[in-house]
Protein backbone atom coordinates (compact mmCIF):
# COMPACT_ATOMS: atom_id res chain seq x y z
CA UNK A 1 0.00 0.00 0.00
CA UNK A 2 1.15 3.54 -0.74
CA UNK A 3 1.53 5.98 2.12
CA UNK A 4 -1.60 7.79 3.28
CA UNK A 5 0.49 10.98 3.16
CA UNK A 6 -0.30 11.11 -0.56
CA UNK A 7 -3.83 12.22 0.27
CA UNK A 8 -2.51 15.47 1.74
CA UNK A 9 -1.43 16.58 -1.77
CA UNK A 10 -5.07 16.57 -2.90
CA UNK A 11 -6.85 19.56 -1.32
CA UNK A 12 -10.27 18.50 -2.66
CA UNK A 13 -10.25 15.29 -0.61
CA UNK A 14 -10.16 17.27 2.61
CA UNK A 15 -13.86 18.16 2.76
CA UNK A 16 -17.19 16.85 3.95
CA UNK A 17 -19.99 15.84 1.60
CA UNK A 18 -23.46 15.60 3.12
CA UNK A 19 -21.95 15.69 6.60
CA UNK A 20 -19.36 12.94 5.99
CA UNK A 21 -15.68 13.05 4.99
CA UNK A 22 -15.50 12.64 1.20
CA UNK A 23 -14.59 9.20 -0.14
CA UNK A 24 -13.84 9.68 -3.83
CA UNK A 25 -14.23 6.44 -5.78
CA UNK A 26 -14.82 7.86 -9.27
CA UNK A 27 -11.28 8.31 -10.54
CA UNK A 28 -12.15 6.22 -13.60
CA UNK A 29 -14.30 9.16 -14.71
CA UNK A 30 -11.72 11.76 -13.74
CA UNK A 31 -8.97 11.82 -11.15
CA UNK A 32 -8.43 14.52 -8.56
CA UNK A 33 -5.53 16.94 -8.95
CA UNK A 34 -2.58 17.36 -6.59
CA UNK A 35 -1.30 20.80 -5.52
CA UNK A 36 1.75 20.24 -7.72
CA UNK A 37 -0.47 20.31 -10.82
CA UNK A 38 -2.68 23.15 -9.61
CA UNK A 39 0.44 25.21 -8.77
CA UNK A 40 2.09 24.53 -12.13
CA UNK A 41 -0.95 25.85 -13.98
CA UNK A 42 -1.15 28.85 -11.65
CA UNK A 43 2.56 29.58 -12.13
CA UNK A 44 2.16 29.41 -15.91
CA UNK A 45 -0.69 31.93 -15.91
CA UNK A 46 1.06 34.20 -13.40
CA UNK A 47 4.55 34.25 -14.93
CA UNK A 48 4.69 32.72 -18.40
CA UNK A 49 1.35 33.13 -20.16
CA UNK A 50 1.95 33.97 -23.80
CA UNK A 51 1.34 32.37 -27.16
CA UNK A 52 3.85 29.78 -28.29
CA UNK A 53 6.06 29.42 -31.39
CA UNK A 54 5.74 33.02 -32.54
CA UNK A 55 6.84 35.60 -30.03
CA UNK A 56 10.24 37.18 -30.19
CA UNK A 57 9.62 38.42 -26.67
CA UNK A 58 10.75 36.75 -23.47
CA UNK A 59 7.36 35.55 -22.28
CA UNK A 60 6.75 33.88 -25.65
CA UNK A 61 10.01 32.01 -25.25
CA UNK A 62 9.16 30.93 -21.71
CA UNK A 63 5.76 29.63 -22.78
CA UNK A 64 7.26 27.80 -25.76
CA UNK A 65 9.95 26.22 -23.60
CA UNK A 66 7.41 25.02 -21.05
CA UNK A 67 5.04 23.71 -23.73
CA UNK A 68 7.74 21.85 -25.66
CA UNK A 69 9.26 20.71 -22.36
CA UNK A 70 5.91 19.07 -21.60
CA UNK A 71 6.09 17.22 -24.92
CA UNK A 72 9.51 15.84 -24.05
CA UNK A 73 8.16 14.75 -20.67
CA UNK A 74 5.31 12.85 -22.35
CA UNK A 75 7.79 11.26 -24.79
CA UNK A 76 9.82 9.87 -21.92
CA UNK A 77 6.69 8.86 -20.01
CA UNK A 78 5.59 6.48 -22.78
CA UNK A 79 9.11 5.79 -24.12
CA UNK A 80 8.48 7.13 -27.63
CA UNK A 81 11.49 7.51 -29.93
CA UNK A 82 10.96 11.18 -30.73
CA UNK A 83 8.87 14.20 -29.71
CA UNK A 84 7.71 14.24 -33.35
CA UNK A 85 5.51 11.32 -32.34
CA UNK A 86 3.74 13.20 -29.53
CA UNK A 87 0.69 15.24 -30.56
CA UNK A 88 -1.24 17.19 -27.97
CA UNK A 89 -5.01 16.86 -28.38
CA UNK A 90 -8.11 17.60 -26.35
CA UNK A 91 -8.25 14.05 -25.02
CA UNK A 92 -8.61 10.39 -25.93
CA UNK A 93 -11.73 11.01 -28.01
CA UNK A 94 -10.02 13.60 -30.20
CA UNK A 95 -6.93 11.39 -30.50
CA UNK A 96 -8.90 8.38 -31.77
CA UNK A 97 -10.98 10.55 -34.09
CA UNK A 98 -7.76 11.95 -35.56
CA UNK A 99 -6.58 8.45 -36.43
CA UNK A 100 -9.99 7.48 -37.88
CA UNK A 101 -10.41 10.66 -39.91
CA UNK A 102 -6.83 11.01 -41.12
CA UNK A 103 -5.24 7.56 -41.34
CA UNK A 104 -8.59 5.76 -41.66
CA UNK A 105 -10.14 7.70 -44.54
CA UNK A 106 -6.87 7.52 -46.50
CA UNK A 107 -6.17 3.83 -45.98
CA UNK A 108 -9.46 1.97 -45.51
CA UNK A 109 -11.48 0.91 -48.55
CA UNK A 110 -14.75 -0.84 -49.20
CA UNK A 111 -14.68 -4.45 -47.97
CA UNK A 112 -11.74 -3.85 -45.61
CA UNK A 113 -12.19 -4.70 -41.95
CA UNK A 114 -11.85 -2.70 -38.77
CA UNK A 115 -11.63 -4.83 -35.62
CA UNK A 116 -12.61 -3.73 -32.10
CA UNK A 117 -13.99 -5.60 -29.06
CA UNK A 118 -17.20 -5.73 -27.03
CA UNK A 119 -15.52 -3.96 -24.11
CA UNK A 120 -14.79 -0.64 -25.82
CA UNK A 121 -15.75 2.80 -24.54
CA UNK A 122 -18.01 4.75 -26.93
CA UNK A 123 -14.97 6.84 -27.91
CA UNK A 124 -13.36 3.74 -29.39
CA UNK A 125 -16.55 2.53 -31.11
CA UNK A 126 -18.24 5.45 -32.80
CA UNK A 127 -15.22 6.84 -34.73
CA UNK A 128 -14.90 3.37 -36.32
CA UNK A 129 -18.65 3.02 -36.96
CA UNK A 130 -18.49 6.34 -38.82
CA UNK A 131 -15.36 5.30 -40.72
CA UNK A 132 -17.02 2.03 -41.71
CA UNK A 133 -20.11 3.90 -42.95
CA UNK A 134 -18.02 6.40 -44.90
CA UNK A 135 -15.81 3.82 -46.60
CA UNK A 136 -18.00 0.72 -46.87
CA UNK A 137 -15.62 -1.15 -44.57
CA UNK A 138 -16.86 -3.84 -42.17
CA UNK A 139 -16.71 -3.27 -38.40
CA UNK A 140 -16.01 -6.53 -36.53
CA UNK A 141 -16.15 -7.21 -32.80
CA UNK A 142 -13.96 -9.68 -30.93
CA UNK A 143 -16.19 -11.60 -28.53
CA UNK A 144 -15.28 -11.72 -24.84
CA UNK A 145 -14.74 -14.69 -22.57
CA UNK A 146 -17.31 -15.29 -19.82
CA UNK A 147 -15.08 -13.54 -17.25
CA UNK A 148 -14.75 -10.40 -19.39
CA UNK A 149 -11.27 -11.08 -20.74
CA UNK A 150 -9.99 -11.49 -24.31
CA UNK A 151 -8.62 -14.80 -25.56
CA UNK A 152 -5.85 -14.68 -28.15
CA UNK A 153 -7.58 -17.55 -30.02
CA UNK A 154 -10.60 -15.33 -30.64
CA UNK A 155 -8.33 -12.40 -31.52
CA UNK A 156 -6.62 -14.63 -34.13
CA UNK A 157 -9.96 -15.85 -35.43
CA UNK A 158 -11.28 -12.31 -35.95
CA UNK A 159 -8.29 -10.50 -37.49
CA UNK A 160 -7.78 -11.46 -41.16
CA UNK A 161 -5.75 -10.24 -44.13
CA UNK A 162 -8.63 -7.88 -44.90
CA UNK A 163 -8.20 -6.15 -41.53
CA UNK A 164 -6.65 -2.71 -41.86
CA UNK A 165 -7.15 -1.33 -38.35
CA UNK A 166 -7.34 -3.04 -34.96
CA UNK A 167 -8.33 -0.70 -32.12
CA UNK A 168 -8.51 -2.05 -28.59
CA UNK A 169 -8.71 -0.71 -25.06
CA UNK A 170 -5.69 -1.41 -22.86
CA UNK A 171 -7.64 -1.37 -19.56
CA UNK A 172 -11.45 -1.65 -19.64
CA UNK A 173 -13.20 1.27 -17.91
CA UNK A 174 -15.98 -1.09 -16.79
CA UNK A 175 -14.48 -4.53 -16.24
CA UNK A 176 -11.02 -3.40 -15.22
CA UNK A 177 -9.64 -6.07 -17.57
CA UNK A 178 -6.04 -5.53 -18.66
CA UNK A 179 -5.69 -6.69 -22.25
CA UNK A 180 -2.61 -8.39 -23.78
CA UNK A 181 -1.85 -5.46 -26.09
CA UNK A 182 1.66 -6.57 -27.09
CA UNK A 183 0.42 -9.98 -28.26
CA UNK A 184 -2.59 -8.50 -30.08
CA UNK A 185 -0.32 -5.97 -31.79
CA UNK A 186 1.85 -8.80 -33.06
CA UNK A 187 -1.20 -10.57 -34.52
CA UNK A 188 -2.43 -7.34 -36.14
CA UNK A 189 0.99 -6.76 -37.72
CA UNK A 190 1.16 -10.34 -39.05
CA UNK A 191 -1.90 -9.44 -41.12
CA UNK A 192 -0.59 -6.03 -42.18
CA UNK A 193 -3.06 -4.14 -39.98
CA UNK A 194 -2.17 -1.21 -37.75
CA UNK A 195 -2.78 -1.33 -34.00
CA UNK A 196 -4.49 1.54 -32.18
CA UNK A 197 -4.56 1.45 -28.37
CA UNK A 198 -7.11 3.29 -26.22
CA UNK A 199 -4.93 4.00 -23.21
CA UNK A 200 -7.34 6.26 -21.29
CA UNK A 201 -7.54 3.91 -18.28
CA UNK A 202 -3.99 2.60 -18.67
CA UNK A 203 -1.88 5.77 -18.64
CA UNK A 204 -2.89 6.72 -15.08
CA UNK A 205 -2.24 3.30 -13.63
CA UNK A 206 0.63 1.42 -15.26
CA UNK A 207 3.94 1.95 -17.00
CA UNK A 208 3.45 2.49 -20.73
CA UNK A 209 6.18 1.65 -23.23
CA UNK A 210 5.12 2.17 -26.84
CA UNK A 211 8.34 0.72 -28.24
CA UNK A 212 7.88 -2.47 -26.27
CA UNK A 213 4.17 -2.72 -27.16
CA UNK A 214 5.04 -1.83 -30.78
CA UNK A 215 1.57 -0.31 -31.22
CA UNK A 216 1.12 2.18 -34.06
CA UNK A 217 -1.05 4.67 -32.21
CA UNK A 218 -1.80 5.25 -28.54
CA UNK A 219 -4.43 7.66 -27.19
CA UNK A 220 -4.85 8.91 -23.63
CA UNK A 221 -6.22 11.82 -21.58
CA UNK A 222 -4.54 14.04 -19.00
CA UNK A 223 -7.47 14.43 -16.64
CA UNK A 224 -7.61 10.77 -15.60
CA UNK A 225 -3.93 10.85 -14.55
CA UNK A 226 -3.92 13.81 -12.13
CA UNK A 227 -3.66 16.35 -14.97
CA UNK A 228 -6.18 18.98 -16.03
CA UNK A 229 -9.17 18.45 -18.33
CA UNK A 230 -8.89 19.46 -21.98
CA UNK A 231 -5.46 17.94 -22.65
CA UNK A 232 -4.71 14.55 -24.14
CA UNK A 233 -2.11 12.82 -26.23
CA UNK A 234 -1.98 11.02 -29.53
CA UNK A 235 1.18 8.99 -29.96
CA UNK A 236 1.83 7.74 -33.48
CA UNK A 237 4.79 6.10 -35.18
CA UNK A 238 6.68 8.76 -37.09
CA UNK A 239 6.59 6.98 -40.45
CA UNK A 240 2.78 6.79 -40.26
CA UNK A 241 2.28 10.38 -39.05
CA UNK A 242 4.58 11.71 -41.80
CA UNK A 243 2.20 10.36 -44.43
CA UNK A 244 -0.99 11.53 -42.75
CA UNK A 245 -2.91 14.71 -43.49
CA UNK A 246 -4.05 17.03 -40.69
CA UNK A 247 -7.78 17.08 -39.93
CA UNK A 248 -7.81 20.60 -38.53
CA UNK A 249 -6.56 23.49 -40.60
CA UNK A 250 -5.76 27.05 -39.59
CA UNK A 251 -3.22 28.96 -37.58
CA UNK A 252 -0.17 27.41 -35.96
CA UNK A 253 -0.08 24.31 -38.19
CA UNK A 254 1.02 25.98 -41.43
CA UNK A 255 4.37 26.34 -43.14
CA UNK A 256 3.41 28.65 -46.01
CA UNK A 257 0.00 30.03 -46.93
CA UNK A 258 -0.82 31.14 -50.47
CA UNK A 259 -4.14 32.29 -51.87
CA UNK A 260 -5.19 28.84 -53.04
CA UNK A 261 -2.62 26.43 -51.65
CA UNK A 262 -0.84 26.02 -48.34
CA UNK A 263 1.75 23.71 -46.87
CA UNK A 264 2.02 22.29 -43.39
CA UNK A 265 4.56 22.51 -40.62
CA UNK A 266 6.61 19.44 -39.81
CA UNK A 267 5.63 16.92 -37.14
CA UNK A 268 4.15 17.16 -34.59
CA UNK A 269 2.86 20.70 -35.16
CA UNK A 270 0.98 19.98 -38.40
CA UNK A 271 -1.61 18.20 -36.24
CA UNK A 272 -1.94 21.05 -33.74
CA UNK A 273 -4.03 23.67 -35.53
CA UNK A 274 -4.93 26.80 -33.53
CA UNK A 275 -3.41 28.08 -30.32
CA UNK A 276 -2.50 24.90 -28.47
CA UNK A 277 -3.62 23.81 -25.01
CA UNK A 278 -0.55 25.37 -23.39
CA UNK A 279 -1.63 25.43 -19.73
CA UNK A 280 -3.10 21.94 -20.13
CA UNK A 281 0.19 20.51 -21.44
CA UNK A 282 2.12 22.17 -18.61
CA UNK A 283 -0.36 20.75 -16.08
CA UNK A 284 0.01 17.31 -17.66
CA UNK A 285 3.81 17.55 -17.38
CA UNK A 286 3.47 18.35 -13.67
CA UNK A 287 1.15 15.34 -13.28
CA UNK A 288 3.74 13.10 -14.95
CA UNK A 289 6.44 14.38 -12.56
CA UNK A 290 4.12 13.68 -9.65
CA UNK A 291 3.25 10.14 -10.78
CA UNK A 292 6.85 9.26 -11.63
CA UNK A 293 8.07 10.42 -8.27
CA UNK A 294 5.71 7.93 -6.63
CA UNK A 295 6.40 5.34 -9.32
CA UNK A 296 3.93 3.83 -11.79
CA UNK A 297 4.85 0.33 -10.67
CA UNK A 298 4.02 1.27 -7.07
CA UNK A 299 0.72 2.83 -8.18
CA UNK A 300 -0.22 -0.29 -10.16
CA UNK A 301 0.61 -2.51 -7.17
CA UNK A 302 -1.41 -0.26 -4.83
CA UNK A 303 -4.46 -0.55 -7.10
CA UNK A 304 -4.22 -4.32 -7.42
CA UNK A 305 -4.13 -4.51 -3.64
CA UNK A 306 -7.11 -2.20 -3.27
CA UNK A 307 -9.07 -4.13 -5.92
CA UNK A 308 -8.33 -7.41 -4.14
CA UNK A 309 -9.33 -5.94 -0.78
CA UNK A 310 -12.51 -4.41 -2.22
CA UNK A 311 -13.59 -7.59 -4.02
CA UNK A 312 -13.01 -9.61 -0.90
CA UNK A 313 -15.04 -7.30 1.34
CA UNK A 314 -17.79 -6.52 -1.17
CA UNK A 315 -18.50 -10.17 -1.88
CA UNK A 316 -19.41 -10.66 1.79
CA UNK A 317 -22.56 -8.63 1.01
CA UNK A 318 -25.30 -11.02 0.03
CA UNK A 319 -26.79 -10.29 -3.40
CA UNK A 320 -23.81 -8.29 -4.65
CA UNK A 321 -22.51 -9.16 -8.13
CA UNK A 322 -19.09 -8.04 -9.39
CA UNK A 323 -18.49 -7.97 -13.15
CA UNK A 324 -15.21 -8.77 -14.89
CA UNK A 325 -12.23 -10.98 -14.05
CA UNK A 326 -12.50 -12.63 -10.64
CA UNK A 327 -8.71 -12.74 -10.32
CA UNK A 328 -7.70 -9.29 -8.97
CA UNK A 329 -4.23 -9.59 -10.50
CA UNK A 330 -5.90 -9.55 -13.94
CA UNK A 331 -7.63 -6.24 -13.32
CA UNK A 332 -6.89 -2.62 -12.57
CA UNK A 333 -8.44 -0.69 -9.67
CA UNK A 334 -11.94 -0.75 -11.11
CA UNK A 335 -14.79 -2.70 -9.52
CA UNK A 336 -18.14 -2.63 -11.29
CA UNK A 337 -21.06 -4.17 -9.48
CA UNK A 338 -24.78 -4.43 -8.88
CA UNK A 339 -26.61 -4.91 -5.61
CA UNK A 340 -29.65 -7.19 -5.82
CA UNK A 341 -32.65 -5.42 -7.30
CA UNK A 342 -31.52 -2.01 -6.14
CA UNK A 343 -30.94 0.11 -9.22
CA UNK A 344 -27.38 1.52 -9.44
CA UNK A 345 -28.68 5.12 -9.44
CA UNK A 346 -30.37 4.44 -6.16
CA UNK A 347 -27.21 2.80 -4.81
CA UNK A 348 -25.17 5.84 -5.89
CA UNK A 349 -27.61 8.27 -4.28
CA UNK A 350 -27.59 6.39 -0.97
CA UNK A 351 -23.76 6.29 -1.04
CA UNK A 352 -23.61 10.00 -1.86
CA UNK A 353 -25.66 10.73 1.24
CA UNK A 354 -22.78 9.10 3.14
CA UNK A 355 -20.19 11.20 1.30
CA UNK A 356 -19.11 8.38 -1.03
CA UNK A 357 -18.78 9.19 -4.75
CA UNK A 358 -19.27 6.29 -7.20
CA UNK A 359 -20.38 6.23 -10.81
CA UNK A 360 -23.72 4.74 -11.86
CA UNK A 361 -25.01 4.20 -15.36
CA UNK A 362 -23.74 2.67 -18.59
CA UNK A 363 -20.21 4.14 -18.28
CA UNK A 364 -20.20 5.17 -21.96
CA UNK A 365 -20.12 1.48 -22.88
CA UNK A 366 -23.64 0.58 -24.00
CA UNK A 367 -22.57 -2.41 -26.14
CA UNK A 368 -20.73 -3.84 -23.12
CA UNK A 369 -23.81 -3.32 -20.92
CA UNK A 370 -25.75 -5.32 -23.51
CA UNK A 371 -23.12 -8.05 -23.33
CA UNK A 372 -23.41 -8.06 -19.53
CA UNK A 373 -27.19 -8.18 -19.97
CA UNK A 374 -27.84 -5.18 -17.77
CA UNK A 375 -28.80 -1.60 -18.56
CA UNK A 376 -26.70 -0.02 -15.87
CA UNK A 377 -24.14 -0.84 -13.19
CA UNK A 378 -22.41 0.96 -10.33
CA UNK A 379 -18.64 1.41 -10.42
CA UNK A 380 -16.07 2.11 -7.75
CA UNK A 381 -12.70 3.07 -9.20
CA UNK A 382 -9.55 3.55 -7.14
CA UNK A 383 -6.45 5.63 -7.46
CA UNK A 384 -3.26 6.32 -5.58
CA UNK A 385 -5.00 8.42 -2.92
CA UNK A 386 -7.54 5.75 -1.94
CA UNK A 387 -7.12 3.62 1.16
CA UNK A 388 -8.54 0.47 2.71
CA UNK A 389 -10.59 2.76 4.99
CA UNK A 390 -12.28 4.20 1.87
CA UNK A 391 -13.31 0.70 0.89
CA UNK A 392 -14.56 -0.05 4.40
CA UNK A 393 -16.73 3.06 4.11
CA UNK A 394 -18.00 1.88 0.72
CA UNK A 395 -18.90 -1.54 2.09
CA UNK A 396 -20.69 0.02 5.08
CA UNK A 397 -22.56 2.33 2.67
CA UNK A 398 -23.59 -0.62 0.51
CA UNK A 399 -24.93 -2.43 3.57
CA UNK A 400 -26.96 0.65 4.46
CA UNK A 401 -28.35 0.83 0.91
CA UNK A 402 -29.31 -2.82 1.02
CA UNK A 403 -31.00 -2.48 4.42
CA UNK A 404 -32.77 0.69 3.40
CA UNK A 405 -34.25 -0.78 0.25
CA UNK A 406 -35.06 -4.12 1.83
CA UNK A 407 -36.84 -2.18 4.53
CA UNK A 408 -39.00 -0.08 2.21
CA UNK A 409 -39.88 -3.00 0.03
CA UNK B 1 -26.27 8.46 7.42
CA UNK B 2 -28.74 11.26 6.76
CA UNK B 3 -31.69 8.97 6.48
CA UNK B 4 -34.11 11.91 6.74
CA UNK B 5 -32.94 13.19 3.39
CA UNK B 6 -33.15 9.71 1.98
CA UNK B 7 -36.68 9.31 3.25
CA UNK B 8 -37.55 12.55 1.57
CA UNK B 9 -36.31 11.12 -1.71
CA UNK B 10 -37.65 7.63 -1.36
CA UNK B 11 -41.02 8.13 0.27
CA UNK B 12 -43.12 5.09 0.82
CA UNK B 13 -45.52 6.02 -1.95
CA UNK B 14 -42.64 6.19 -4.47
CA UNK B 15 -41.43 2.77 -3.40
CA UNK B 16 -44.96 1.47 -3.72
CA UNK B 17 -45.19 2.66 -7.34
CA UNK B 18 -41.75 1.22 -8.07
CA UNK B 19 -42.58 -2.13 -6.56
CA UNK B 20 -46.17 -2.27 -7.85
CA UNK B 21 -46.19 -0.20 -11.02
CA UNK B 22 -49.59 0.90 -12.31
CA UNK B 23 -50.34 0.66 -16.02
CA UNK B 24 -47.31 -1.47 -16.79
CA UNK B 25 -47.32 -2.91 -20.28
CA UNK B 26 -48.16 -1.76 -23.75
CA UNK B 27 -51.39 -0.87 -25.57
CA UNK B 28 -51.38 -3.19 -28.53
CA UNK B 29 -53.38 -1.36 -31.19
CA UNK B 30 -54.20 2.12 -32.31
CA UNK B 31 -51.94 3.84 -29.82
CA UNK B 32 -49.31 6.53 -29.97
CA UNK B 33 -45.94 4.99 -29.25
CA UNK B 34 -43.07 6.94 -27.74
CA UNK B 35 -39.62 5.60 -26.93
CA UNK B 36 -37.31 7.79 -24.94
CA UNK B 37 -33.90 7.33 -23.35
CA UNK B 38 -31.94 9.17 -20.76
CA UNK B 39 -28.59 8.99 -22.57
CA UNK B 40 -26.52 9.93 -19.53
CA UNK B 41 -27.61 6.92 -17.51
CA UNK B 42 -29.34 4.44 -19.78
CA UNK B 43 -32.87 4.70 -18.40
CA UNK B 44 -35.44 4.04 -21.08
CA UNK B 45 -39.20 4.21 -21.36
CA UNK B 46 -41.64 2.80 -23.90
CA UNK B 47 -44.90 4.68 -23.54
CA UNK B 48 -48.16 3.97 -25.35
CA UNK B 49 -51.04 6.44 -25.26
CA UNK B 50 -54.55 6.02 -26.59
CA UNK B 51 -55.93 9.49 -27.37
CA UNK B 52 -59.52 9.91 -28.55
CA UNK B 53 -61.32 13.21 -29.08
CA UNK B 54 -58.62 15.09 -27.23
CA UNK B 55 -58.81 12.83 -24.19
CA UNK B 56 -56.10 10.39 -23.03
CA UNK B 57 -58.26 7.27 -22.72
CA UNK B 58 -55.46 4.93 -21.77
CA UNK B 59 -51.75 5.08 -20.97
CA UNK B 60 -49.28 2.27 -20.41
CA UNK B 61 -45.53 2.14 -19.97
CA UNK B 62 -42.68 -0.27 -20.10
CA UNK B 63 -39.02 0.32 -19.52
CA UNK B 64 -35.95 0.01 -17.41
CA UNK B 65 -34.53 2.40 -14.90
CA UNK B 66 -34.09 3.42 -11.30
CA UNK B 67 -36.82 3.61 -8.68
CA UNK B 68 -37.42 7.31 -9.31
CA UNK B 69 -37.83 6.99 -13.09
CA UNK B 70 -40.08 3.94 -12.97
CA UNK B 71 -42.20 5.24 -10.07
CA UNK B 72 -42.59 8.55 -11.85
CA UNK B 73 -43.72 6.76 -15.03
CA UNK B 74 -46.27 4.77 -13.05
CA UNK B 75 -47.60 7.94 -11.39
CA UNK B 76 -47.69 9.82 -14.67
CA UNK B 77 -49.81 7.20 -16.43
CA UNK B 78 -52.15 7.11 -13.46
CA UNK B 79 -52.46 10.89 -13.44
CA UNK B 80 -53.07 11.51 -17.14
CA UNK B 81 -55.50 8.68 -17.78
CA UNK B 82 -58.95 10.16 -18.46
CA UNK B 83 -57.56 13.69 -18.69
CA UNK B 84 -57.91 16.01 -21.65
CA UNK B 85 -54.62 16.51 -23.49
CA UNK B 86 -54.52 20.18 -22.44
CA UNK B 87 -54.99 19.24 -18.80
CA UNK B 88 -52.27 16.61 -19.04
CA UNK B 89 -49.87 19.14 -20.52
CA UNK B 90 -50.71 21.62 -17.79
CA UNK B 91 -50.03 18.97 -15.19
CA UNK B 92 -46.72 18.27 -16.88
CA UNK B 93 -45.76 21.96 -16.66
CA UNK B 94 -46.66 22.01 -12.98
CA UNK B 95 -44.60 18.88 -12.41
CA UNK B 96 -41.59 20.28 -14.18
CA UNK B 97 -41.81 23.51 -12.14
CA UNK B 98 -41.97 21.44 -8.99
CA UNK B 99 -38.84 19.54 -10.08
CA UNK B 100 -36.96 22.76 -10.79
CA UNK B 101 -37.82 24.01 -7.32
CA UNK B 102 -39.92 26.86 -8.72
CA UNK B 103 -43.24 28.05 -7.35
CA UNK B 104 -45.93 25.92 -8.89
CA UNK B 105 -49.68 26.07 -9.21
CA UNK B 106 -50.78 24.38 -5.98
CA UNK B 107 -54.46 24.60 -6.87
CA UNK B 108 -53.94 21.46 -8.93
CA UNK B 109 -54.26 18.28 -6.90
CA UNK B 110 -51.09 16.33 -7.65
CA UNK B 111 -52.14 13.33 -5.56
CA UNK B 112 -49.33 10.71 -5.50
CA UNK B 113 -47.07 12.87 -7.66
CA UNK B 114 -46.59 15.24 -4.75
CA UNK B 115 -44.39 12.52 -3.22
CA UNK B 116 -41.73 13.25 -5.84
CA UNK B 117 -41.28 16.75 -4.47
CA UNK B 118 -38.13 15.68 -2.59
CA UNK B 119 -36.40 14.79 -5.88
CA UNK B 120 -35.97 18.51 -6.60
CA UNK B 121 -33.28 18.57 -3.92
CA UNK B 122 -31.25 15.94 -5.81
CA UNK B 123 -30.15 17.65 -9.04
CA UNK B 124 -28.68 14.45 -10.48
CA UNK B 125 -32.02 12.68 -10.18
CA UNK B 126 -34.40 15.27 -11.66
CA UNK B 127 -33.96 13.85 -15.17
CA UNK B 128 -35.00 10.43 -13.86
CA UNK B 129 -38.30 11.87 -12.64
CA UNK B 130 -39.07 13.92 -15.75
CA UNK B 131 -38.36 11.23 -18.39
CA UNK B 132 -41.89 9.79 -18.47
CA UNK B 133 -43.47 13.23 -18.56
CA UNK B 134 -41.27 14.27 -21.46
CA UNK B 135 -42.32 11.13 -23.31
CA UNK B 136 -45.98 11.94 -22.70
CA UNK B 137 -45.50 15.52 -23.93
CA UNK B 138 -43.77 14.29 -27.04
CA UNK B 139 -46.56 11.79 -27.74
CA UNK B 140 -49.46 14.20 -27.47
CA UNK B 141 -47.67 16.94 -29.38
CA UNK B 142 -47.15 14.55 -32.28
CA UNK B 143 -50.86 13.81 -32.16
CA UNK B 144 -51.71 17.49 -32.46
Amino acid sequence: MLSKEIRSYFPILNQEINGHPLVYLDSGATSQKPVQVIDAIKKYYEFENSNVHRGVHTLGNRATESYEGAREKVRKFINAKSTKEIIFTRGTTTSINTVARSYGLANVKEGDEIVITHMEHHSNIIPWQQLAKDTGAILKYIDLEADGTLSLEKVRATITDKTKIVSIVYVSNVLGTMNPIKEITEIAHEHGAIMVVDGAQAAPHLKLDVQNLDCDFLAFSGHKMCGPTGIGVLYGKQELLENMEPIEFGGEMIDFVGLYESTWKELPWKFEGGTPIIAGAIGLAAAIDFLEEIGLDEIEKHEHELAAYAMDKMLTIEGLTIYGPSDPSKRAGIVTFNLDDVHPHDVATVLDMSGIAVRAGHHCAQPLMKWLQCTATARASFYLYNTEEDIDRLVAGLRTAKEYFNDVF
Amino acid sequence: MSSNNLDQLYRRVIMDHYKNPRNKGSIEEGALTIDMNNPTCGDRIHLTLQVEDGVIQNAKFDGEGCSISMASASMMTQAVKGKKVDEALKLSTTFSEMMLGKDYDDSIDLEDIEALHGVSKFPARIKCATLAWKAMEKGVSEEK
